[in-house]
Parts: structure tokens; sequence; C-alpha cells
């Protein structure tokens, strides 16, 4: 089943006009913001396919950059997102693509300030449900279809059974999962999709854990 | 799951003695965990966002292309005038559905039901039939369970995604949603809520997706309007006793298939229907600016 809640036929709350170009594009944004983890100085924002041929008419560029900002799909600020990250001393740049990309509404965010840079693509497959593909050169795969989550952690042994054992503690059900890291010993990521739909105190206990940065939930 | 396709949906109300609503809500609690006034606390403020949507529609919006809005205002001043043909309550879904594609298209907040494109008929529906009924809150939240339980049988087993099986899939989910929810608000039985949404799902089937310059307003906006007046004759007719011959989840298979033989020019991409005509191309060009 594709489609679990009654919350994905009516819902979500959100700016118009389009659930896919501008409710996908803003939660893409705020995924990127998510992970960076506070407002970037700088987001170069790449577009591609239909993103980039009508971009402006749906608002995926502010949509985007609202995201950045940290507003959810139904934030009325949106459309002033532009200005808004200029008034708060965000670079902003745009750039329209032309390589033809595998999913039409596709996106590359790359966010940096002084210390950090982090370059994500998303795609946005309609309805508002959107997928991360890639994440600091690492390729994700994620169905969609299931509650997902992503955990960024320092590549050590036992940081995967812990996580795994919490799954297990509160009952959640590994439906697939994949693990990778760009060099060993240093940043490495598990992506986790799981039957059962994930509280909060699960998040929590795995943030908690030892040499793991960070815990985000990628698919409600 | 509790259901996965209609004929369930409509077996397991009849067996409790429930509405259609019931069961999306049960379900809704077996599924992701949530408390039942969780669950209809969040609707509640779903019903508030469409209720919004509706009132700033008609006080009159203009899309950032300025290729929509305004519609729902006139239509609201010629109902006013008496001189409408068709009844009040219809005229006034189909110019509550616009109103809330309206706001929609101007960048204002709606609530996707199932999608931003299809989010008119709804609420459209439901607040001109609310004049009518005189629902209370938790009726109204109910009708959006019941929308809510129809929509997941056509997303799970068909597509509510236009770029998937064209505007069938977006208005036409809507349509049969609003209609199966009108019938349950005003009484009827879960069967007579699925005629409802079979009759109506009928009369939208192949209808295709062709967007103006990809926007979501030429020609979504009036696909609301007639998807909601569509809705509300569909659901009179099942009130009225009257069935189709060819079952609920029958339609959805069909309209699945039919959405899968549909070209991709008539798939959400600009490419085919009204958006290759030449006022939509110029449209296209007037608003992006020349092609490169």
């Amino acid at each position: 089943m594709k489609y679990r809640s009654a919350f994905d036929i009516i819902g979500p709350v959100m700016i118009g006009p389009s659930s896919s170009h501008t409710a996908g594009a803003a939660r893409i944004g705020r995924v990127a913001r998510t992970l960076f983890a506070r407002q970037p100085k700088k987001a170069e924002i790449l577009l591609y396919g239909s993103f980039a041929k009508t971009y402006k008419g749906h608002g995926t560029d502010v949509a985007i950059v609202g995201g950045i900002l940290d507003f959810d799909t139904f934030d009325e600020r949106i459309p002033t997102s532009l200005q808004l990250a200029e008034e708060a001393g965000m670079e902003v740049t745009f750039s329209v693509e032309e390589a033809v990309p595998e999913h039409p509404n596709t996106v590359r965010i790359k966010l940096s300030d002084d210390e950090k840079d982090l370059e994500l693509v998303g795609i946005s497959i309609g309805g508002g449900t959107i997928e991360i593909t890639e994440l600091n050169s690492f390729q994700l795969k994620l169905s969609g279809e299931h509650p997902a989550i992503l955990v960024v952690h320092n590549d050590q042994f036992g940081v995967i059974s812990s996580v795994t054992h919490i799954l297990a503690q509160h009952e959640i059900n590994i439906g697939h999962m994949e693990v990778s890291r760009k060099e060993k010993g240093k940043m490495a990521l598990m992506v986790i999709e799981v039957d059962q739909k994930i509280a909060q105190d699960l998040i929590e206990d795995i943030e908690k854990l030892h040499h793991v940065t960070q815990v985000i939930r990628m698919v409600e | 799951m509790l259901f996965k396709n209609v004929a369930e949906l409509v077996e397991l109300a009849e067996k409790e003695g429930v509405k259609t609503a019931e069961i999306m809500i049960r379900q809704e609690i077996e599924v992701t965990g949530l408390s039942r006034e969780d669950i209809i606390a969040k609707m509640d403020r779903n019903l508030t966002v469409m209720e919004q949507a509706v009132e700033r529609g008609l006080n009159g919006v203009t899309s950032v292309s300025g290729l929509t809005g305004g519609d729902a205002v006139l239509l609201q001043k010629y109902i006013k005038s008496g001189k409408a043909l068709s009844g009040h309550t219809l005229l006034d879904a189909v110019s509550k559905a616009v109103a809330t594609n309206e706001v929609n298209a101007a960048m204002g907040t709606i609530c996707a039901t199932p999608t931003a494109g299809s989010a008119g008929v709804v609420p459209g529906t439901l607040f001109a039939v609310k004049e009518v009924l005189n629902p209370t809150r938790m009726e109204m939240i109910e009708y959006l369970f019941t929308s809510a339980a129809f929509g997941f049988v056509v997303a799970n087993n068909a597509s509510i995604s236009g770029a998937a099986g064209g505007c069938q899939a977006e208005v036409g989910s809507a349509s049969g949603m609003a209609a199966a929810s009108i019938v349950e608000m005003a009484g009827g039985s879960p069967k007579q809520a699925a005629e409802a949404m079979a009759i109506t799902l009928k009369n939208m089937l192949g209808l295709v997706c062709d967007p103006v310059a990809g926007l979501v307003e030429v020609p979504c906006v009036k696909r609301n309007a007639m998807g909601a007046s569509n809705a509300m004759t569909a659901a009179d007719m099942a009130l009225a006793g009257i069935t189709s011959r060819i079952p609920c989840d029958e339609v959805i298979g069909a309209m699945f298939l039919i959405g899968q033989s549909m070209p991709s020019a008539l798939r959400e991409t600009a490419e085919g229907g009204l958006a290759a005509t030449p006022t939509g191309k110029r449209l296209e060009a007037e608003i992006f600016g020349k092609k490169q």
C-alpha cells in the first residue's frame, strides 16, 4: 500500500499552487535545512527537468528557499521567502540546468557557511511526497512507500547494532536497510525503511546513542 | 489495513452499522497508533484551512500569472441575482470549489484533497451542502473522513496523480470522494455512497491532464467547478436509489488502466490538449518568455 493514512488523501495543508512543485519543493528545502542543522550563509539551487521549466509559475523557487528557512509547506511567508532570505543574510543563487534528470521534478541544493557544506538531491514524486536521492555524494534509495529514517553517524563498530536494537525494543520491523560511508572511520549513513509508524520517542532514543550525530525522518 | 477496496469498506461499515467515515477513523488509529482525539483534532485543523480558503476565494483573489481569479466572486453575484438556472446549492458548490482553487493558484493556503490541483471539489461541495443539511462540526469532520476512505482506495488501487493517470486521477478522484461524502452526510447508506462514487467516476474516465504552461490554473480551476457539480448530481442520483451497473471497484480498475494507456503528452507535461492549443502556447510564451 503506497498510501497509508487518511491524511495522505486529505492533506497536506500547504501554500499553493502545486503539491509536487510547491509543497514537495518546500519539503526538499526543509530536509536540506534540517540536515544542515542551522541557517546556511549560502544556498545554491540547481533546477532540473520540469522544475527548471516551470519553477517561476509554480513558486518552486520561493518554496525551496522557504524550506531552507525552515518553513513548513503551509507557512504563509513562503511567497516572500526570497526577500526574507536576503534580510536574514542568506545568499541565494538559482541555476537552470540543461541535463535531463531521471525524474522530471529534480533539484540539487548546496548549502554552506564558513564551517561546513552540504549537498543534496531531492525529487518530488507527487501529492507533496518527496524522496532524497543523494546526500553529500552518498546515493540514497528510498521507495517512499514505508516510513523511513536516516541516521548520520561516525563509522564505528557497534553503532548499527545499537540502532537496530532500539528498533527491536520498540517492536519496529525493518523492511529495508542500507549503510554507506565515504571513508573508513569518518561520516557514515544508515537508511532504514520500516513497516510501522516511527514514534518521536524512538527518534530521541537513537539520537542519544554514542557516535550518532543526527536522525532524520525521511518518510512519515 | 481494515479495507483494501470499496467492497470491503462498504461491507465492514454495514456489518458494524457505522459510516464509512468511522471505518476510516478506526483504520487511522490502527495504522498510526495515534488516539482518536488526536486524529479528529488533526482533521478539524484541515477543515479550518478549507473554510478559510473558501472565504478568501469568495472575497476575490488573482493568481501570480494573472490567468485565474475572480470567477468565484462573479458566480456568487450571479446566484444572488436570482437569475440562475441550475439550483442554488449546485452553483454554491461550484463557486466554493472555484474559490478554493483560485486561492491555490494565488499561492494561498489550501488543504490538498487529494492534490492541490483538485483541492476545490471536496470543500466546495461540503460548504454548499452544509447550508442545506446544517451538520454539526463533527459531521463535517466525518465528511472529510468519508472522502479520505474512498480516496484511499483510489490512491492505492489506481492513482491520484495527474502525471500518472491524467485529470481523471485528480479531479476525477476528488469528485468521486465528494459524491460519497455528500451521500453519507445526507443520511445515505455506505452502499449508496459507493454507488455515488461509481457514478461520478464513470463520468470522469478518460479526462486528461493538460495544464496551460504547466501551471495549476487553466483548465484546473474550471475542472474543479465541473467536478463539484458532477459530485452533487451523482450524489442526488444515488440518494434517489439509482445504482451503477458497473461496481465501484471495477470503475476504479478501469480508471487505472485508462491512465496507463494515456499518452504522456496528456499526463501533466503541458505538451498536449489545451496546453498545445494556439492560445495555450501564446499564454505560455507570455508567462515564461521565449522558449530556448
